[in-house]
């Protein structure tokens, strides 16, 4: 019916009769180019007042994503400072015994760097791969004034470490402003002498496992919510408004009270001297010298997340659940199924809408979160977002932190685009 | 079942169906006891009054799935659908969504699944309420049709009258949680037992007085006005008792007789409508006695003001009981 009527509007578009043609406004200037004025100025004015919300998430919110996202591909801080040694590794292909034309070129770039005050950025850029090469560039750049050929000799008598060709490798690597060795990196992978990518040591394997921890934990946490939460929604969908509007305070409640308040809570409730520890003990459940150990660790984190991510989960299913008319069960159960068949067959699936927004919501919450898990977490409760923070913060590598928060992105859109194929977007209803 | 908002009707089929429990007495199904029984084996159908057809299953699995809990073959199921389908004419509609039929179709199709597992009794809440009239007219007739047909006992609940009276062998009068009368539609109409029914089915009039006189099926009631009708003793009192006496419009003649009760009546108002002529008179004192003039040849033409006689007989005067 809709499409006719716009096909009908069309086909009167296309057939301007006479009069429509001689249509001028008062001014003469014909109907329809004064219509199409007049809506290209309403435009004008709805782009003019949308302009400094665009603006605002263009400058404070997209461009330094981009840029960072960037920074996961892109870090000149040693590439910017070798014109030499750029030169001797173009020349050579990968595996090439460095000679002397090779010191005699990092001696050079070493004095520039050195009158550049530079060498202390470029150290840092190879110390993020092997440890140590920060100070080893300081040192000898401040020797390399002095320096006399033989350069090969003279370079590895101050600090031998330069006869390394793990060193020569990085160097190679990171003589390029772009590179893919951050997200090597990322998923516990690096270069050997060759060039060729491989594992890393074993003892050095951290972040592809804690992917796999961080979603595995996230799955988790969703699971249990989605456990937690369906009796609570359904018992919010079917009392009276009024009672159940009483209960949704409950429910909200956590999110008036401050995060760090209700992580310290389940401190205070969960450590080996507090609350649930003295009462197991004082039952005599558990003695006291074995207190069970629920928080700083991988326990403390779900337990916290879950609580805290809860009522994402909640919200969504309540508001699908509260339109399913009850009508539906009964008329299963008047057609023959049992209680358990009409809620599986009947009930289960006009949830699933709520069930995959709020899933959705509370699992991709939870493979960001940070807080909870740096407050409560302890080292086995680390997720992916700490070890995030940890090099934005601390260790100062901001590209390996760019491509852990890329990969955690794409696992993301990842998730939803499956989600679209499994269950379809348009089926999300999130309140 | 028939009866105003409130009165208890789908309660009471609630109670059938199972979904409401009975404090007390029970219900019985072809001789057997099935209070005790819950619901998906009482082998009840029953169409809503939203249809509730499930929205996430084609109309071919909304039929299918009583078959299915049953534990039907599925090509027994099938066969079975169809048949179900045809026999509400929307064969052709079995691949479609509940959604995508207008609200006539999904009556049929709720109509199809309660039929379609043969069940012993069907329900039906009201179930069309939600239609247009012409479409309600419709499909009254049809689920009549289909009633007959297939010879099944449908407990059918409304709040319209009209299609009480259309549809049902025997209509249940509900009010106030109490079964009034029970009875097949022209008996309720005719011989009303008590005032509710009375008032409640069809148009009525009333002269409210108290017995005066008893001898036998015939009473003399005073009325209020101190004006003397004779009626049917159906549902009043000794003597002295108040009473309500309940005459159907066109069952009011005009002009004198030798009825057992005449009296005047002054002309309120008169509504032409076609095949008949609404008169409002004040007869004993009551200005809202409706008479029915038939648009016959050679009818007695009234004007508004004029005085006249008007009578009835004394068995279409019912005395019941007072409000």
């Amino acid at each position: 019916m809709g499409k006719q009527m716009t096909d009908t509007a069309n086909s009167l578009d296309n057939r301007p009769t006479q009069a429509e043609i001689d249509l001028t406004t008062v001014d003469g200037t014909p109907l329809k180019a004064a219509l199409a004025n007049a809506q290209k100025r309403a435009r004008r004015r709805a782009l003019f007042l949308v302009l400094p919300l665009l603006l605002f998430v263009l400058i404070t919110f997209l461009a330094p994503i981009g840029q960072m996202l960037l920074r996961s591909v892109h870090n000149p801080s040693f590439s910017d400072h070798i014109p030499n040694l750029s030169v001797w590794f173009d020349e050579n292909p990968a595996g090439t015994e460095p000679g002397e034309a090779a010191y005699e070129a990092l001696v050079l770039d070493l004095r520039s760097m050195r009158a550049d005050k530079t060498m202390g950025i470029a150290g840092t850029r190879i110390n993020y791969d092997l440890p140590g090469s920060r100070s080893l560039f300081t040192s000898t750049a401040r020797k390399a004034g002095a320096l006399e050929p033989p350069f090969q000799e003279a370079v590895i008598a101050t600090n031998e470490k330069w006869a390394n060709p793990k060193l020569w490798q990085v160097m190679r690597g990171a003589s390029s402003a772009y590179t893919v060795d951050f997200y090597l990196a990322a998923l516990d992978r690096t270069r050997d002498v060759n060039g060729d990518i491989v594992a890393v040591d074993d003892d050095r394997k951290i972040y592809a496992a804690n992917f796999l921890k961080t979603l595995f934990l996230a799955g988790l946490i969703t699971f249990c919510c989605l456990i937690l939460a369906f009796p609570v929604a359904h018992l919010l969908a079917t009392l009276p408004l009024r009672q159940s509007n009483l209960l949704m305070i409950f429910v909200l409640l956590p999110f008036w009270t401050s995060l760090l308040v209700r992580t310290t809570s389940w401190i205070v409730l969960l450590q080996s001297q507090g609350v649930v520890n003295d009462t197991l003990v004082a039952t005599g459940i558990v003695a006291d010298e074995s207190r069970i150990q629920m928080i700083y660790n991988q326990t403390g984190t779900i337990v916290a997340m879950i609580h805290i991510l809860l009522p994402f989960m909640i919200l969504p299913l309540y508001s699908v659940m509260r339109p399913i008319n009850p009508s539906y069960v009964r008329a299963a159960r008047s057609l023959g199924a049992t209680s358990w068949t009409a809620f599986r067959r009947i009930y289960l699936p006009q949830t699933i809408p709520g069930m995959g927004a709020g899933g959705l919501l509370v699992f991709i919450l939870g493979v960001g979160y940070y807080i909870t898990p740096a407050l409560v977490g302890g080292a086995s409760g680390q997720l992916i977002s700490n070890f995030i923070a940890f090099h934005m913060q601390k260790s100062l590598n901001w590209s390996l932190a760019a491509a852990l928060a890329t990969l955690l992105l794409l696992m993301v859109l990842l998730l939803y685009w499956l989600y679209d194929r499994l269950v379809g977007i348009d089926n999300l209803k999130l309140g | 079942m028939l009866g105003p908002s409130g009165s208890g009707k789908t309660t009471c089929l609630m109670m059938l169906a199972g979904f409401e429990t009975a404090t007390r007495g029970e219900i019985r199904l072809d001789g057997a006891e099935i209070n005790n029984i819950p619901p998906h084996k009482r082998g009840i159908g029953m169409v809503f009054q939203n249809y509730a057809l499930f929205p996430h299953m084609t109309v071919g699995e909304n039929l299918a799935f009583p078959l299915e809990v049953r534990g039907m073959g599925k090509a027994e199921r099938d066969a079975k659908v169809i048949r179900a389908l045809d026999m509400v004419q929307m064969g052709e509609f079995g691949s479609r969504r509940p959604a995508q039929l207008s609200g006539g179709q999904q009556q049929r199709v709720a109509l199809a699944r309660a039929l379609v597992f043969d069940p012993s009794l069907v329900l039906m809440d009201e179930p069309l309420g939600a239609l247009d009239k012409q479409l309600r007219e419709h499909m009254q007739y049809e689920i009549k049709h289909l009633h007959e047909s297939l010879g099944i006992t449908v407990v059918y609940v409304t709040h319209d009258q009209s299609e009480a009276l259309t549809m049902s062998d025997r209509v249940a009068v509900f009010n106030d949680g109490e079964i009034q009368q029970l009875a097949p539609p022209a008996e309720l109409y005719e011989c009303p037992d008590n005032s509710f029914v009375a008032q409640f089915i069809g148009e009525n009039n009333k002269l409210s007085g108290t017995v005066s006189e008893r001898s036998g099926d015939e009473v003399s009631v005073k009325l209020e006005n101190g004006g003397q009708c004779k009626a049917l003793a159906v549902n009043c009192g000794g003597v002295g008792d108040e009473t309500l006496i309940s005459i159907r419009p066109e069952r009011v003649a005009i002009g004198e007789s030798v009825s057992d009760n005449s009296t005047e009546a002054l002309v309120k108002e008169l509504i032409y409508l076609g095949d008949h002529i609404r008169c409002r008179l004040d007869v004993h004192g009551n200005d809202q006695f409706i008479v029915k003039v038939s648009n016959s040849a050679g009818h007695k033409h009234l004007v508004v003001g004029e005085k006249t006689q008007i009578n009835w007989a004394a068995q279409d005067a019912r005395a019941l009981n007072p409000l």
